[in-house]
């Protein structure tokens, strides 16, 4: 045990997620010896996370604004949307450049043996959206897990009959890999997204 | 470290570090087991969609300290079916979160293991009545585990006959003498449906259905009270059930 404000750091990165006690160890060593500027830097921008940024008002993804800067981004499609489980995976799709519309981030995804159901997800905000806004379509980019597969056969079944057209992302074979060690389930679904060429 | 090898079902899973899963079975030979599987949650992970939830795979695993580790991994059957539709799915959680429950590790579990396998078949072969699927497998569920509801004799006298008051504390139906007084009569079809989920085979369950009067209000009230019979036995609600679509 240490004493003081060296214990105290140890214990708050101890509180982080993934971060064990020699981690957070580490991790309070590496920053006694750091330059009091660069601890200066990282004090302030713990602060900053906590006073600024906020969820926007109308898609939920992070933002320091009320409205994100996709959503206020005016050469966005507002005809597309995409659902998305969290503020993560609407950064991984933005790093592909592939789709220019807007996000919905529902906030996790439908999961009953844990007591999570749509109540519990910005789902309610998802369907006034369709109202509010000019969207024909709407893609379905929830995890290809047993979650996010319920989350997006549950946002599906209720679209539908709010006559808007969905679309599920495919999932397949990673590229890169070889077909000789794809899964069973991986691959017969690669086998039914295929498309001509 | 030894290395055993294991059919099993993937009753739930939880994620672990960055890319880990720690995932929950239920195996015939060693009842619930806790294991790790390294590096699932990558798109280019060996195990690829392998140890997904209701899945029956075929594993090697390796003992480990407080938790095993999976070395390989099969699949038997994916029921991803069951992952793919929403009532599936709820049905599907809460039959798992039941065995979850009642497994025990290191505990041989045949009956438990199959019990569940012919559920999810179930659940896949007649997709129109999935609650209906459910509510068989949980009064199934609460045989195997040893509350077994006495459905063709009275539960305190053991007078024989379809008796029409359920004693949920006394393990099944009363007759009139062991019934407490103002208890509410259960209808026929509720009680004979209540025998149909316990006995009947899996793929008689939609035609005893459909041969009650009104089918959709003594479903709802022999599935109400096979939840509260388990609840109370359990010590505690399934929190699946509540996602179930009735």
């Amino acid at each position: 045990m240490y004493e003081g404000p060296i214990q105290d750091l140890i214990e708050e990165f101890g509180r982080l997620p993934g971060v064990g006690p020699k981690s957070a160890q580490r991790l309070a060593f590496h920053v006694l010896t750091m330059d009091a500027a660069d601890a200066e830097r990282l004090a302030r921008a713990l602060v900053a996370v906590k006073e600024k940024v906020r969820f926007c008002v109308r898609c939920f993804n992070v933002s320091e604004q009320d409205e994100c800067r996709i959503c206020r981004d005016a050469r966005r499609d507002p005809s597309l949307l995409c659902v998305v489980e969290e503020p993560r995976d609407l950064m991984a799709i933005e790093k592909t450049g592939e789709f220019r519309g807007r996000y919905h981030v529902l906030g996790g995804a439908i999961s009953p043996i844990d007591g999570v159901g749509p109540d519990q997800l910005r789902v309610a905000e998802l369907f006034a959206r369709l109202g509010e806004e000019d969207i024909t379509e709407v893609v379905l980019a929830t995890n290809p897990n047993s979650e996010g597969e319920a989350t997006a056969s549950y946002l599906a079944r209720t679209l539908k009959a709010m006559e808007v057209a969905v679309s599920r992302i495919a999932s397949g074979l990673p590229v890169g890999g070889d077909l000789e060690y794809a899964d069973e389930v991986t691959l017969g679904r690669a086998f039914a997204g295929r498309r001509a060429l | 470290m030894p290395l055993y090898r294991e059919q099993g079902v993937v009753l739930r899973t939880y994620k672990l570090g960055e890319t880990d899963r720690i995932i929950h079975l239920l195996t015939p030979g060693r009842g619930k087991v806790r294991a790790v599987a390294k590096g699932v949650r990558r798109p280019g992970s060996r195990f690829g969609g392998r140890l997904e939830p209701f899945s029956h795979v075929d594993l090697q695993l390796y003992t480990g300290r407080s938790l095993d580790i999976v070395s390989q991994a099969e699949l038997i059957t994916p029921f991803d079916r069951v992952r793919a539709d929403f009532a599936l799915s709820a049905c599907g959680s809460t039959m798992v979160e039941g065995a979850d429950r009642i497994a025990q590790p290191d505990e041989r579990s045949t009956e438990l293991f199959l019990l569940l396998l012919d559920g999810l078949r179930a659940l896949v072969t007649a997709p129109e009545h999935p609650s209906l699927v459910l509510d068989a497998y949980l009064i199934r569920l609460a045989s195997a585990a040893g509350y077994h509801p006495a459905l063709a004799a009275c539960a305190s006298c053991g007078r024989p006959g379809h008796h029409a008051v359920f004693g949920i504390s006394a393990g099944g139906l009363l007759c009139p003498a062991c019934a407490p007084s103002g208890s509410q009569p259960l209808e026929l079809a509720v009680v004979e449906l209540l025998g149909g989920l316990a006995g009947d085979p899996w793929a008689g369950l939609p035609a005893r259905l459909a041969a009650c009067p009104d089918p959709h209000r003594v479903r709802r009230q022999a599935g109400a009270l096979v939840s509260s019979y388990l609840t109370y036995h359990l010590g505690r609600p399934l929190k699946a059930w509540e996602a179930v679509p009735r």
